[in-house]
């Protein structure tokens, strides 16, 4: 097993590496330039010998294999290098933005765990129900729904009934929890809403698969409570793709919340994102990409790791 | 203090811009202290050095807490009042400028401000350091050298006359700095705030706003009202209007559309003010006269003269943020061309039915008959889109064929800069209505980079030349007629359509001034809340 971890890490080098080489030569395909958005981007009446100058400055006169250079030294040194808009460096500007889209996921997560396991089980254990209907059609709900529709669903409920909203700016958790989760709940609310969907639908699904299977009958006909053999023996088996998906989806959520940030006027990575493509800010999206694919590398193989702690037949060597 | 005739004709012009809903009572009222106005930022500065920036989002963030040396007085704009200058006094020649500063300023350090910061100031805009980006550069070219003879008196002696001088030291953007500062690092306004202005720096929270508190020892008695502010960043029109709407923010000082206006006038009745003004923005009919057959005057002039600019007005007005039908110079304001005489100008005419014939007419002498080009527009909703839109209605009525292309703001600036556009809708973003802002883009490329239809035209630049010169009011106007006239009848680039301005606040917002652009006003000293 720890073998099998460690093979894993080493083998996210290459992929991040692969990553990086990819993301640095795409991002120069794009057309357009940082400089000229930054400096005339409003009208102004800037000189070409002004744009040179800046351009200079931030190394962008230099020979394409000579950026890439830097590049990539810069990653083996963990300097990813300041915002070609901004000049402060990206671990700053990711920073803050980070901490909120990445409570924003885990309040989505927990929200569309705690509910969806419920809600799954039921609706698989009352097959045919008008609960496992109402469940299922809940659940489309959720995945038909945009997020940001959603959203903004919420905020106008919000503002119609109770001529209220959340807070616009954001508190860090360990500075005012009451104002954090106040402002906070209602995108993870939206975000959450397909997660469940999705997390509830594949659990309802597993387990009406694992609940046909020999051992299960087993179980029954050996006189086990109920209870016991659906949250021992069923359960315990359907999570096991529903971890892969709930992995997946955490992963998808840090670097997808874009829209939903837009909408609730969040300061998050998603929001980062979209400034930074638009103004060309090679830096800061390369560094972004980087970030997101470590995460998706890292969260795979919790994943992958979390499938032996489930379910002890699988053993890797 | 001396006033130049043409600023004096300038004043005549009264009011340029008609208020809606003005904030006029708020004259009328004692202000109150205390309280702190949350307003909406629609985007974030990528820096706070107001010399090397040109977008407004600088200006709203940091203008609070500097002060420049005069400033624009928008109760009775374009005059002009003392900022930091307690006197000023221009020599009749218009070759030195002498300001007296009003003694007892200190930054937000505690350091006294003195001519020397003044002279660091303008030295920095004028000239910057290797690595210091400054805008306006080309501005203040004809400064030839300042002197501070005293701590509190900054004398500026011209290489050449500029009429337009003194605005120019109005400008909003040309905040002074410290001295000190800038001796220490010549880039640290770009990170750091150490200005004299009405507030002091409390933080910027990256993505999410800035925020400063009154400055208690600011130089003006009993000045800033409020105990703070918070300017708010709403990347998003949506989130903006909820906001607003909810009251988290009590005013957007930039502008927005008309439909927006709409639905917060719909949505929240009398407790919004809404303040509407002609603005010191245009969109442009760009030629790249490089390109075949741009390079041709007659299909250039064919091509301004099918555009039904007074019809196109009626309609855009109502979903867009364009509005007025002008030149050169802002529709309204003292310099304008009167509709009588714009009318006579290529584009202009309100036959369109005949112009349109004419313009026929010249694409068949010209051999141009099927017509077919491509028209490069950013990608803006507000208000670039319907503007690309009707354009390609209003040459499709000449039989021209033409595919709109819009882009983001970087591939649509990089696309048009390096000269690989037909036909483009361009911009001109200006901070007042003199007019060497205004003519300044129709210079020749090799003088004016910002002009996108890449011609040369010499005798252009000599009426720019002797209009900059010109201290005679009347002269002036007929040099900017010429310069417009020929302009226009060479068509390389024409004004589209002009701005209007929509600013709503809550009516608890008392004490800030509408004006004709946004880039003036953001300073919030005299702003204060009826809570």
């Amino acid at each position: 097993m720890l073998r099998y971890t460690l093979n894993r890490l080493l083998l996210m080098i290459p992929t991040l590496i692969g990553v990086a080489v990819l993301v640095f030569f795409m991002l120069r395909v794009i057309p357009g330039d940082v400089v000229e958005v930054k400096l005339r981007g409003d009208g102004g009446n800037v000189s070409q010998e002004t744009i040179e100058m800046e351009r200079k400055r931030l190394g962008l006169d230099k020979p394409l294999i000579y950026q890439f250079k830097d590049w990539m030294v810069g990653l083996a040194t963990l300097d990813l290098g300041k915002s070609m808009w901004t000049d402060r460096p990206v671990t700053e500007e990711i920073g803050l933005r980070l901490e909120l889209s990445l409570q924003v996921a885990i309040m989505a997560s927990m929200f569309a765990v705690l509910l969806a396991i419920p809600l799954g089980t039921t609706a698989a254990l009352m097959r045919g129900t008008w609960i496992d209907y109402a469940v299922r059609i809940i659940t489309i709900g959720g995945l038909s729904i945009p997020s940001f529709w959603f959203g903004m669903l919420i905020m106008i409920s919000l503002l119609t009934f109770f001529n209220w909203l959340p807070p616009i700016t954001f508190t860090p958790i360990y500075v005012d929890p009451v104002a954090n989760l106040t402002q906070l709940i209602w995108p993870a609310l939206a975000v959450g809403y397909r997660y469940c969907a999705v997390v509830a639908r594949m659990i309802r699904s597993s387990l009406l698969e694992v609940l046909n299977e020999d051992y299960i009958r087993t179980a029954r006909a050996k006189g086990v409570f109920e209870k016991v053999v659906i949250s021992r023996h069923a359960l315990r088996n359907a999570l096991l793709p529903a971890i892969t998906v709930i992995g997946i989806e955490f992963a998808f959520l840090i670097g997808g919340l874009v829209v939903t940030e837009q909408v609730f006027n969040l300061n998050g990575i998603g929001m980062l994102f979209v400034q930074s493509v638009s103004r060309n800010d090679f830096t800061l999206i390369q560094a972004m990409v980087m970030m997101i694919a470590a995460f998706y590398v890292v969260i795979n193989l919790v994943v992958d790791l979390l499938y032996a702690v489930f379910d002890p037949r699988i053993r890797y060597a | 203090m001396n006033s130049l005739t043409r600023r004096s004709v300038l004043m005549t012009g009264a009011a340029a811009f008609a208020l809606g809903g003005s904030n006029l009572e708020s004259y009328a009222q004692q202000p109150k202290k205390g309280g702190t106005l949350n307003f909406a930022i629609s985007a974030e500065t990528p820096h706070y050095d107001n010399h090397g920036s040109d977008t407004f989002a600088t200006l709203h963030f940091a203008a609070p807490f500097y002060n420049t040396l005069l400033r624009f007085d928008l109760s009775k704009f374009p005059e002009i009042e003392s900022d930091l200058a307690d006197k000023w006094e221009v020599a009749p020649d218009l070759m030195t400028y002498t300001f007296k500063l009003h003694p007892g300023v200190k930054f937000h350090d505690g350091s006294d401000l003195t001519s020397a910061d003044i002279k660091a100031t303008y030295d920095r805009l004028r000239n910057p350091p290797q690595g210091v980006v400054s805008t306006r550069k080309a501005t203040f070219n004809d400064i030839g050298t300042i002197e501070t003879p005293d701590p509190l008196t900054v004398i500026f002696k011209m290489k050449a006359v500029n009429a337009s001088m003194l605005e120019h030291f109005a400008s909003p953007w040309n905040v002074v700095y410290s001295a000190k500062d800038l001796a220490a690092d010549p880039n640290g306004p770009k990170t750091k705030i150490n200005g004299t202005g009405p507030y002091t720096f409390t933080e910027h929270v990256k993505g999410s706003h800035v925020s400063g508190k009154r400055n208690e020892g600011y130089f003006k008695k009993g000045l800033p009202y409020l105990d703070g502010f918070r300017g708010v960043f709403t990347l998003q029109a949506a989130a903006m209007l909820n906001a607003l709407q909810g009251g988290q923010v009590l005013a957007e000082f930039r502008g927005i559309s008309p439909a927006e206006r709409d639905r917060l006038v719909q949505a929240m009745g009398d407790k919004i003010r809404i303040e509407e003004s002609s603005w010191t923005l245009n969109l442009l009919i760009c030629f790249n006269i490089e390109k075949k057959p741009f390079d041709d005057v007659r299909v250039r002039k064919a091509l301004v003269m099918a555009v039904d600019r007074w019809g196109g007005s009626q309609g855009l007005s109502r979903i867009s943020t364009l509005r007025s039908v002008g030149g050169v110079i802002r529709p309204g304001s003292p310099f304008a061309t009167p509709e009588a005489e714009l009318v006579k100008l290529p584009g202009f005419a309100k036959d369109i039915k005949a112009s349109r014939e004419e313009a026929k007419k010249l694409l068949k002498e010209a051999g141009q008959e099927n017509l077919k080009f491509q028209l490069w527009n950013r990608n803006l909703a507000m208000p670039y889109t319907p503007a690309g839109i009707f354009l390609v209605d209003q040459w499709r009525q000449i039989g021209v064929e033409v595919e709109h292309k819009q882009s983001d703001t970087a591939p649509y600036l990089a696309h048009m800069n390096a000269g690989n556009h037909d036909v483009a809708i361009d911009f001109s973003n200006l901070f007042m209505d003199d007019s060497s802002l205004a003519l300044a883009k129709y210079l020749s490329v090799d003088r004016a980079p910002e002009n996108r239809s890449r011609h040369k035209d010499a005798e252009l630049d000599k009426l720019y030349d002797d209009h900059l010169r010109e201290r005679d009011v009347e002269k002036r106007k007929a040099l900017i007629r010429a310069f417009e006239k020929r302009a226009f009848e060479n068509a390389y680039q024409q004004p589209l359509l002009w701005w209007h301005r929509i600013v709503p606040s809550h009516k608890v917002v008392m004490g800030w001034q509408m004006s004709p652009s946004h880039n003036l006003g953001a300073q919030l000293e005299g702003v204060w809340l009826n809570a």
